[in-house]
């Protein structure tokens, strides 16, 4: 195959959406292209319009969405093609992955019958022949058991299951191109890089061009040929992916490139005192049970784990999901029942209730993933950042809540302008920066910090890390930070615990760690996310 | 930026509820509902004592009036109400005549005739003013005279010679009233119950909802039968008691709203700051109730109505002389050979109150819940 | 799954005991008795009859009886109706019931999925708008204002249709009762069905088929309407119990011999045993259909275990 040959191009590109509060412009006019066999990454954050670029070359758009411009497949104007004639094109020729992998395939068929259906119906092939087909599809994506797994629905396989059974779908009938949406984003780092690895290998057998669709950069930079960088509906730089790394031109993409979380945190020194201790903490759920139904299936999230914090110290606790990470932090501010012995400052608040705690929660406090779930959609943030004082401070009269809130907004670097306004009419940083002065209004001792990171795009996690390391530094905090992101712990722990299945698998000063970790899921840990910033699709 | 803007008043943001106002009123379907539902209220309030008859009065000789906008007695109705009224005075007419408003008739007989033989003529519905004009020297013969009354029945009359109008009216009145009154005690006993059930959760969440689950597979019907014989017709009683059977969905729908806003990160997030039990519900679970609830009660107040109308259908609520549209509705579908204006006029109140209802309702529902833009 | 089956079945027998005991209590407190209505009856008749049909002994007893009687499957003589036992009542009833209200149901399932399905597809277009516009008239106007209305139009304008009376089952005699039964039931699932296939059609697995090349054909029936169905398949528990055992209203306007009329006749005339037996009938089809649909649901959808 000619390797310069361009096989999709797509020119002056506009995607509008009717919506109610008028005409959105999601994409403005852009040009890309794509040769045979390359690996091409379209890279932006939320709303830049890269999904929407590719949805609407596939003619996948949203019914209130319109494309206007040429997607040029091999001589054919994608945009103006018949439904049948389009038909021809998607699924066969160019293919489709998406980010979602619990929900892009159908609940209600097997797999085989989902992935049987594409290959009858553009190879035409018989049922037994189709068959043989899907189970070597099956076999190529490394998926065990491809018999048994036949007959299998979606929801009794992993996540990276899913994917990889997705990935064969969409390979099935030898696409010229597979558009890859974001493919890795949902799941844990060693399942990402494993789907990376499969997406190479499958293309070096295959020789398909890959469009990558992404917001991390850590995976475009080994993996694609070239890149281009969108922004608000435009490309603001495209090239050779070498070139935009070593020597970017526009002021966004060196933004980006600079919005990798850096710098260390030191330890506290050796006679700081311990502020949160946890000795043998342990949480377990009941799932099930009662009446008629049979035992109840006992889960223990959190298995004796013994923790300390010391003032101005931060620990940052690794994890993938379900490794019980966030449960812990959860059970050491009381929030959860548990068992063991916690113990805040010299007291042991093992058995503390409710009302005992009251008094302690200033000080113990806590900030959430979701920044739009986390703040009452109905409260001023105003009303949201006082709260805490209603009842620590019940003395404060309403002037001084509102020069309160006046201080902590300006604390967190938001205009105290806003404090009447409401949350939804916030961006996502700007509302965990609310999440946070709302904890920070309390002056508490500790916070436990679970993932506030990750719901939020690199440049802007990069600000909220800078705002955290200001605040530490500022009131001599102490940090709980938990994190499935490496990069992000690296820059904000002084000392790691990484946890697996409700237990500590390797705890030590984070430089340790990442130098030399000694258990092997650590090592698999630090070498997925090696990996993942690695890897490279083309040949 | 320097203290003194700190100080300065902070912009007003638009909260939730602004926007769901701002949304309404862009509905203009849910708008035009609104200022509808106003004007049957309206009506329904103060129209039955503003239209000039009492929806009890009964006209004996305007049984089954078609609607009409001019008046009664017609042309040609006010000789056989003369004639009737003069057969009932036992004398003969001589002659009649008519002189604008008035007519006037001579009668005869043969035994003296009584002055108060006039009562006869104002007693018809057609007469009133009656006087004896002049009378013969033997007082067998006597000129009376009596003005026309003119009357106006727009929706036409009953079977027994109510005026429509007035009843229609009337039944509105008490259709709306109980409408509102038992939806609003379905809404409170719902309210309270779904949302004790979800902030205690756990075992007593677990019972009180199987008890609901049982209310439910109760046939809704038997319930209702059973407050009628035990309240009677007493029908404040009974629909307080209506109220008290509806609120079983509003329960449900309180008590999973209640539930999932407790599993909210603002309410984690607000106990974790130490906030007491009273503070998370004062603060929070009650103010993202409200868009739920406000809602349903606009399901609900349909709900009850066409509940009322169909038990007065029945016979087993609001009794005569007192009228509900149901009552009207169920005269109406007996007579539909004979008088169709009886069906047609109570039903399009009651329909068009529905829909308008259910515009309103639909309304609100977009407006406080955009997700499905 | 039969294990699942047999455990419903057995947590249905509290439950329908709990509502046979309720309704037994409530109906006994009630004012008055059955033969309290029926003037010139002398008081030695009047007790004979009650000491026949033991409503002498105490509560408790007559309580025991029922029961007894009842999982015999005996739903003793109806007070009201002497010549026939609330049994034989039904055998007569309930088939009449069951045809109207059946066919009502078929007819709301079809013509509501078709409705709504084709609204779905053409969401904000004119046959959108059509469909909604329908389905709410019938979901907001009554029936006791649709069955007078059909007797108008079709009885006595057109002259289509008798006005009322079941003519021993013909044809034209069920279309008005049928129709007015089925029409807000149709709204009903229409409006359900425009609602959850919206939803599955933009669902991310419908995505991916369209960006797999299949045919409008496989993406909208096999896959969209198989999980668009599911809140139908649900409602059909409840709205089969409710169809099938007759409706007061349609049965009054149309004069249909079911046993919907029963109930209230009954209730208002103390009439124990049939209101009873009406209470045991609609609870044991409203056991029984749930049970049938959440059954269907696990063959429907894989998700859904049961054991």
């Amino acid at each position: 195959m000619d390797a310069s040959e361009t096989i999709l191009s797509v020119k002056d590109l506009r995607v509008r959406f009717r919506t109610l509060d008028g005409v959105v412009e999601a994409v403005k006019g852009i040009n890309i292209h794509v040769n045979a066999g390359e690996t091409v990454a379209v890279v932006g954050e939320s709303g830049s319009g890269k999904s929407q670029t590719m949805m609407a070359a596939m003619s996948l758009l949203a019914s209130n969405g319109e494309a206007t411009g040429v997607v040029d497949y091999r001589g054919r104007n994608l945009l103006t093609l018949s439904k049948s004639e389009l038909n021809q094109v998607r699924g066969r020729r160019i293919s489709m992955i998406f980010q979602e992998p619990m929900t892009s395939l159908d609940p209600l068929y097997s797999i085989g019958n989902q992935l049987i259906e594409p290959i009858r119906r553009h190879r035409g092939l018989g049922a037994a022949q189709a068959r043989e087909e899907a189970l070597k599809l099956l076999r190529l994506v490394y998926i065990p058991d491809p018999e048994r797994r036949m007959k299998s629905y979606p929801h009794e396989l992993s996540g990276g299951q899913r994917q990889r059974v997705m990935i064969a779908m969409a390979l099935a009938n030898d696409p010229d191109i597979l558009i890859a949406d974001e493919p890795t984003t949902a799941l844990d780092l060693t399942i990402q890089a494993q789907i990376l690895m499969l997406l190479a290998e499958l293309q070096r057998k295959l020789g398909m061009a890959i469009v990558f669709i992404t917001h991390d950069l850590g995976i475009v930079r080994r993996l694609a040929d070239r890149v281009y960088v969108m922004r608000y509906g435009e490309v603001v730089e495209e090239g050779e992916a070498e070139a935009i790394f070593v020597n970017p031109q526009h002021a966004y993409t060196k933004m980006l490139l600079a919005a990798e979380p850096t710098g260390i945190k030191a330890p506290p020194p050796p006679n700081a005192p311990v502020l949160l201790e946890g000795r043998n903490v342990e949480v377990t759920f009941k799932i099930g049970g009662g009446f008629l139904a049979g035992e109840p299936l006992i889960l223990r999230a959190v298995d004796h784990i013994s923790i300390r914090l010391k003032r101005n110290q931060t620990i940052g606790i690794v994890g993938e999901s379900g490794s019980g990470k966030s449960t812990l932090g959860r059970a050491l501010l009381r929030l959860l029942p548990s068992d063991g012995l916690i113990r805040f400052g010299d007291r042991d608040i093992s058995a503390a209730d409710r009302q005992a705690m009251r008094p302690l929660r200033r000080e113990l406090q806590l900030v959430f993933q979701d920044p739009f779930g986390s703040l009452s959609p109905r409260m001023t943030v105003g009303q949201v950042i006082t709260e805490g004082l209603l009842v620590h401070e019940p003395i404060l009269s309403g002037r001084q809540r509102d020069l309160r809130a006046v201080e902590a907004l300006r604390e967190v670097g938001l205009d105290p302008n806003a404090r009447n306004r409401y949350p939804h009419e916030f961006s996502g940083g700007q509302r965990q920066r609310i999440a946070i002065a709302r904890a920070m209004i309390l002056k508490p001792k500790v916070v436990v910090l679970d993932e506030p990171t990750s719901a939020l795009d690199r440049s802007v996690q990069k600000q909220i890390v800078e705002l955290l390391r200001k605040l530490q530094a500022d009131h001599e905090l102490s940090y709980l930070f938990i994190s499935h992101d490496l990069a992000v712990v690296r820059a904000m722990a002084d000392y790691i615990i990484v946890m697996k299945q409700g237990k500590i698998v390797e705890e030590g000063p984070t430089e340790a760690i990442f130098s030399n970790p000694q258990a092997t899921y650590t090592q698999t840990l630090m070498a997925a996310a090696i990996d993942v910033t690695r890897f490279r699709l083309s040949a | 930026m320097t203290d003194i803007v700190a100080t300065a008043p902070a912009v007003v943001g638009r909260s939730l509820w602004g926007d769901a106002w701002a949304r309404l009123k862009a509905n203009r379907a849910a708008m035009f509902s609104l200022y509808y539902l106003a004007f049957i209220a309206i009506l329904s309030v103060f129209g039955p004592s503003l239209v000039p008859h009492r929806y009890t009065t009964i006209y004996a000789d305007y049984v089954r009036m078609p609607p009409s906008l001019s008046a009664y007695p017609k042309p040609d109705k006010i000789e056989t109400a003369l004639n009737e009224a003069i057969k009932r005075m036992r004398v003969d007419i001589k002659q009649w005549r008519q002189e604008d408003n008035r007519i006037f008739v001579t009668v005869t007989s043969h035994k003296p005739i009584d002055d108060r033989n006039v009562r006869y003529l104002d007693r018809s519905d057609a007469f009133d003013n009656t006087k004896i004009e002049s009378k013969s020297a033997d007082g067998l013969e006597a000129v009376m005279s009596a003005s026309i009354r003119q009357q106006y029945f727009l929706f036409g009359t009953d079977n027994t010679g109510r005026d429509l109008l007035s009843r229609t009216l009337m039944a509105g009145r008490i259709s709306l009233a109980i409408g509102l009154l038992a939806g609003v005690v379905a809404g409170v006993i719902g309210v309270l119950y779904g949302a004790a059930a979800g902030l205690a959760g756990g075992k007593v969440d677990e019972v009180m909802m199987r008890i609901v689950d049982v209310l439910y597979s109760l046939p809704f019907i038997f319930f209702v039968i059973m407050l009628v014989v035990f309240f009677g017709r007493n029908f404040v009683l009974m629909f307080l008691a209506v109220g008290a059977v509806l609120w079983l969905d509003m329960a449900r729908i309180v008590r999973g709203q209640a539930l999932s806003i407790r599993r909210q990160e603002y309410v984690q997030a607000a106990e974790a700051m130490g906030v007491g039990q009273r503070g998370i519900l004062i603060r929070h679970v009650i103010p993202n109730l409200l868009g739920p609830v406000v809602i349903y009660m606009t399901l609900l107040v349909p709900q009850v109505i066409i509940l009322e109308s169909f038990l007065s259908f029945l016979g087993l609520g609001v009794q005569e002389p007192m009228t509900s549209w149901g009552v009207l509705i169920s005269t109406g579908s007996k007579n539909i050979g004979t008088a169709n204006w009886l069906l047609l006029f109570p039903a399009f109140f009651l329909v068009s109150t529905l829909f308008a209802l259910n515009f309103v309702g639909d309304g609100l529902r977009d407006a406080l819940d955009p997700r499905d833009r | 799954m039969l294990r699942y089956v047999f455990r419903r079945l057995l947590t249905a027998i509290p439950t329908l005991l709990v509502i046979v005991t309720m309704a037994f209590f409530l109906i006994r407190v009630a004012p008055g008795g059955p033969f309290n209505q029926e003037r010139g009856l002398s008081p030695e008749i009047k007790a004979n009859l009650e000491a026949q049909f033991g409503l002498n002994d105490p509560l408790w007893l007559q309580y025991v009886h029922y029961l007894g009687n009842l999982l015999r499957g005996n739903f003793g003589p109806s007070y009201n109706m002497p010549d026939f036992t609330v049994g034989e009542l039904f055998a007569r009833g309930l088939p009449v019931s069951i045809q109207i209200g059946a066919s009502a149901l078929i007819l709301a399932l079809l013509l509501g999925c078709l409705l709504g399905t084709i609204a779905a597809l053409n969401q904000n277009k004119l046959a959108d708008y059509s469909v909604i516009a329908l389905a709410t008239a019938g979901s907001t106007i009554p029936t006791f204002v649709i069955a007078p209305v059909i007797q108008l139009l079709f009885g006595l304008t057109w002259k289509l249709l008798p006005i009322g009376g079941w003519g021993d089952g013909a044809l034209l005699n069920k279309i008005g009762p049928v129709l007015t039964l089925a029409l807000p039931q149709i709204a009903i699932v229409a409006r359900l069905m425009r609602g959850s296939m919206i939803e599955s059609l933009r669902s991310h697995h419908i995505r991916t088929a369209r960006a797999l090349g299949l045919s409008d054909w496989s993406v909208v029936v096999k896959h969209a309407l198989r999980g668009a169905i599911l809140p139908i398949v649900s409602f059909t528990g409840p709205a089969a119990a409710a169809l099938l055992t007759g409706s007061i209203i349609v049965e009054t306007i149309f004069s249909i011999p079911g046993i919907g009329r029963y109930f209230v006749e009954a209730a208002l005339n103390r009439d124990y045993t049939l209101v009873m037996g009406t209470v045991v009938v609609i609870a044991l089809f409203t056991i029984v259909f749930n049970l049938i649909v959440d059954v269907m649901y696990a063959f429907v959808d894989p998700r859904v275990r049961y054991d």
